[in-house]
């Protein structure tokens, strides 16, 4: 483009050929009931804003509900067939991952953006990499802040966590909110959702917008906080041992202990006869859904009640559960394991998905020129590239950025036990020389004075240590708040010296009997008003 | 009374005394901790003045025979003199009474041994003797020390005499040789060189006492206080060396280690070593201090009004100028005004504010603060980023950020309550001066520090017509 405006600058005119433009396509998907796109007329303007021009598969927005005239409306160029498409884009976005005739598409020098599912996509990933195509799955994306407005599985998880509600409603044969009519009193619903990942808070949100009594479990008790504040009860386990911090894992769940595991299905067990429907959500990444909903559970729902699980295409959270397929139990529990809840709001998870492909693209073009800059030093491309020029880049190193929140101080500054020990010893010993120094020069200076002392002086003398142990280790107990009291009252207990003056009454010089007199009155002094003060000061001391 | 039921007697008193200290812990059982010493005191002096003069020749009589009417006069005097001045004193003025009876102790230490060397007395070996001779002439010294030092930190502490710190040239040599002085005299006194060794030195003890407080002032004060109060009981507890007397003894020695702990308790609030407080002197920086940047801004008692209206959280931290200004019921009142309102007010208190170990707890008591609203430093250091609004009411080094901030600072790394982490400061000062240290207090210069000034008390009036 410089290079056409500087000729033109010069006066000669040149046809611009249009395929120098860089083209992003969105083809038809092929995956049966599959009703999103990946392009919707509104992304497809801010694409081009972003220096890109658009090309669309004739029908592929259909099932979406946005018709091949509104995307020529918005400058959408329509191209017939997958065939067509393929070759005119440069950069094909996508919902679901490629099936194998459109990995046969894929070229040198062209991006596909998608779902991908690198770890289970074996042929799609050699594919790719013979191809020498980039590949840029959006479920790789991570989780960091600056990433969330590109987090296609969030935007996702949101919808299916809305959709199982509506969906459980639309089986669920009574009202959610509680109702006293003329016709009689409704109790409300009672809801509980399993794992409080993105979908659980939408479903959460939901139901209780729906005013249903609803209640959420999860692994992670930091999320009972976010839990509670969307107006549903965190439902805790009695389990001492410490609970995971989910911020290690990249605000995913991990695999559980078995103690703990033990204890969540017993909690479950006690409070599966209350639920009018259960959602479950659980997932841990790379593994298959984790059994949750056992079958006797199930057995001890009341007739009518629905269970969605949304961890159906992973194996499903609940026995029973069927893959695409909606069964009644014998006792009347309706269990729906649809995978497809976001395809079934199509509209509104095109606009969502499309929305995060775009912020993605202007990730990849810092310019806003319409030129790819493939940053592999980006956190969040490099996450997201599953292969580039040739080679497999996946899996990804792991971020720089942690999701959540950093780890609590304590955790940082932690030592190894081993240092910990070594350094507790040093100070040990490192004490302990200093007690034996000081306890050898005790020694010593005692046995001078054992050695020359008279017995009585050592007699007293043993008083006295004592004495000033007993006081040290009294008055360490002191309030802070009592000090003043504390001199006063020893300021009277000093008076206790008036024993010395009384004691030298008897003599006969009348020089002692003065001072002894001026020391009897001074100390009396001393121990009336120390006590009458500390007394007073005391007194003043009240509890609110 | 035989001697056995008297040292019976003595038993009951040291347990009592004990029970008394340790009850001290808080404020209620501190209230019948009280009664045992009180009840403690009476069995000892009773004790002795039904006892026996000389528990090795009880023909002599007991010590009520001896000259009953010295006795009784000396009793009654002190006794009224003790109770009025109890009654009369100010609580703002705690610090002086108790340096006051300090020096009691110091001097009737001085007497007891000064009359020991004029009394006869014969001793079955020669080390006995030397140890008495020691005995007599350690008493005295510490017992002088602690009187004039006491009366000068009276004097200080009253103002009657210039709270600065007095530095002469050369003052530790001088100290040096004071002591090594008095040390000569001993050795010549134990060779029966005569009395005079002895007076004299008394009299270099006293200068020694004088000289040392004179060179330590203001803030250090609490220390003095406390090592004061620490001398007196090592003076009690040489008295009973010199008398043989266990009781003296045990209550020398119990008050002796209380006062250290509490100078130690001083020493460390203000990151300072008890050599360096008591060679006295204070202000020696390393260096240059730090730059400070941006200037005092004052508010009126509206502006404050109005922000203590819009607080939840209110912390006060009063210092010695609240004393000064015996502000301490208006403070009381502001507090009992805004805790009304359902405002969360506490007192932050640092262990060295005011002139005396707990002075400002004393004060806030004697106003009507409940005790239980009033913190220690470590306790409510770290809620200070949680609160609205601080009230800093006549203290400044022990809220200087100077003391985190600038290496170079002479006050660099005291603990200091973080006030300046509030989200608004006030601060009730007199002007822009510098306080007793003389330390520049960055404090004043923060962004959310505004400056309150005019006296204390004043101030607090016209922001009480404020809060209704």
């Amino acid at each position: 483009m410089h290079l056409v405006r500087g000729l033109r600058a010069e006066g000669i005119n040149i046809f611009v050929r249009r395929e120098s433009v860089v083209k992003i396509g969105t083809p038809k998907e092929l995956f049966e009931g599959e009703a999103r796109v990946a392009m919707t007329p509104s992304s497809a303007k801010q694409l081009q804003k972003l220096g890109f021009d658009c090309v669309l598969e004739s029908g592929a927005g259909a099932l979406a509900g946005f018709s091949d005239a509104t995307y020529a409306e918005a400058g959408v160029e329509i191209v017939p067939d997958a065939a067509a498409l393929w070759e005119a884009a440069d950069i094909v976005a996508k919902v679901r991952q490629p099936e194998s005739e459109e990995l046969k598409y894929l070229a040198k020098g062209k991006t596909l953006i998608s779902f991908f599912n690198p770890a289970g996509n074996e042929e799609g990933m050699a594919a790719a990499k013979t191809a020498g195509a980039n590949v840029i799955a959006m479920e790789m994306v991570p989780r960091i802040s600056r990433a969330q407005k590109m987090d296609a599985l969030s935007s996702m998880a949101n919808i299916a966590g809305y959709r199982a509600v509506i969906e459980a409603g639309n089986n669920f044969g009574r009202f959610f909110t509680g109702q006293i009519t003329a016709a009689g009193k409704v109790p409300p619903a009672k809801v509980l959702i399993v794992g409080a990942g993105v979908a659980g808070l939408a479903a959460i949100g939901t139901s209780v917008a729906l005013g249903a009594i609803t209640y959420a479990f999860d692994v992670r008790p930091e999320v009972a906080e976010q839990v509670e504040s969307m107006g549903a009860e965190f439902v805790y386990l009695d389990f001492a041992e410490e609970q995971q911090d989910g911020a290690s894992t990249g605000g995913y769940a991990s695999v559980q202990s078995e103690e703990f595991r033990n204890a969540q299905l017993a909690k479950f067990r006690e409070i599966a006869g209350d639920m009018d429907i259960v959602i479950t959500t659980a997932l841990i990444p790379n593994r298959p859904a984790p059994k949750l909903w056992l079958a006797d559970m199930v057995a001890a729902m009341k007739t009518g009640s629905v269970i969605v699980d949304l961890a159906a295409e992973r194996g499903g959270n609940v026995e029973g559960t069927v893959k695409d397929e909606k069964v009644v139990t014998e006792n009347g529990v309706t269990i729906i394991g649809y995978t497809d809840f976001p395809s079934r709001m199509a509209t509104q998870a095109s606009e969502l998905y499309s929305t995060n492909i775009r912020h993605m693209m202007t990730d990849l073009t810092p310019e806003k020129d319409g030129q790819i800059v493939h940053n592999m030093e980006d956190d969040v491309i490099r996450g997201a590239t599953v292969t580039y020029e040739g080679e497999i880049t996946f899996p990804p190193p792991p971020p720089k950025i942690k999701a959540i929140a950093a780890k609590p101080k304590s955790d940082v500054k932690e030592k190894t036990p081993e240092e910990k020990k070594a350094e507790e010893e040093a100070a040990l010993r490192k004490a302990g020389r200093q007690q034996i120094s000081l306890l050898v020069i005790g020694a010593v200076v005692m046995g001078l004075i054992g050695l020359y002392a008279p017995a009585a002086f050592m007699g007293h003398f043993i008083v006295f240590v004592l004495a000033v142990f007993i006081g040290f280790q009294v008055i360490w107990g002191v309030s802070h708040s009592l000090h003043t009291p504390l001199m006063a009252v020893t300021n009277a207990i000093s008076g206790i010296i008036i024993l010395g003056s009384l004691l030298q009454l008897g003599s006969g010089s009348w020089i002692v009997l003065l001072l002894a007199f001026i020391s009897i009155l001074i100390a009396t002094i001393n121990i009336v008003g120390g006590f009458m003060v500390t007394r007073r000061m005391l007194q003043m001391f009240q509890k609110s | 009374m035989n001697a056995e039921l008297q040292t019976a007697a003595y038993i009951a008193a040291t347990v009592l005394f004990i029970l008394s200290l340790g009850g001290l812990k808080d404020q209620e059982s501190a209230k019948r901790g009280v009664w045992f010493g009180i009840v403690g005191m009476a069995i000892a002096v009773l004790a002795t003045i039904f006892g026996p003069i000389n528990p090795h020749d009880i023909s002599l009589g007991t010590v009520l025979a001896a000259s009953p009417i010295v006795l009784l006069v000396a009793v009654v005097i002190g006794a009224v003199i003790g109770s009025v001045v109890a009654k009369r004193v100010e609580m703002t003025g705690m610090p002086q009474l108790v340096a006051m009876l300090h020096s009691f102790v110091g001097l009737a230490a001085v007497f007891i041994g000064l009359n020991s060397d004029l009394t006869a007395h014969a001793f079955p070996t020669p080390a006995e003797e030397v140890i008495h001779e020691i005995e007599i002439f350690l008493g005295v010294f510490i017992g002088a020390v602690t009187f004039t030092g006491s009366l000068i930190a009276y004097g200080k502490l009253a103002g009657r005499i210039d709270g600065k710190a007095m530095l002469l040239p050369g003052r530790h040599l001088l100290n040096l040789v004071m002591v090594v002085v008095s040390f000569i005299l001993l050795i010549m006194y134990m060779n029966g060189l005569g009395s005079w060794t002895l007076y004299l030195m008394t009299l270099i003890a006293f200068v020694i006492g004088v000289h040392m407080v004179m060179a330590i002032g203001g803030a250090d004060m609490p220390v003095v206080v406390s090592m004061l109060n620490s001398y007196s009981g090592w003076a009690a507890a040489a008295t009973g060396f010199l008398l043989g007397n266990d009781l003296l003894i045990v209550t020398g020695a119990l008050v002796g280690s209380s006062g250290a702990i509490l100078s130690y308790i001083m020493c460390k609030a203000m990151n300072r070593h008890f050599v360096s407080v008591i060679l006295g002197g204070f202000g020696n920086s390393t260096g240059p201090a730090m730059e400070i940047e941006g200037e005092m801004i004052a508010i009126d008692a509206d502006g404050v009004a109005a922000a203590l209206e819009d607080a939840d959280s209110v912390i006060i931290v009063p210092g010695y100028g609240m004393a000064v200004a015996q502000a301490q019921q208006n403070v009381a009142e502001l507090t009992r005004r805004l805790r009304a309102k359902g405002k969360e007010v506490r007192f932050a208190i640092h262990p060295v504010a005011g002139r005396l170990p707990g002075h400002m707890n004393v004060l806030l008591a004697e106003a009507k603060v409940p005790y239980d609203i009033v913190m220690e430093m470590d306790e409510i250091n770290e809620d200070f980023p949680n609160t609205d609004v601080v009230i800093v009411i006549g203290s400044n080094d022990i809220v200087n950020p100077a003391a985190q901030e600038d290496p170079n600072s002479p006050i660099a790394g005291m603990p200091v309550l973080e006030v300046w982490k509030a989200k608004q400061v006030f601060v009730s000062k007199r002007g822009q001066g510098t306080g007793y240290s003389g330390i520049e207090n960055p404090l004043f210069y923060k962004e959310n520090t505004r400056m309150f000034y005019g006296d204390a008390k004043a101030s607090l009036d016209t922001l009480l017509q404020q809060i209704q």
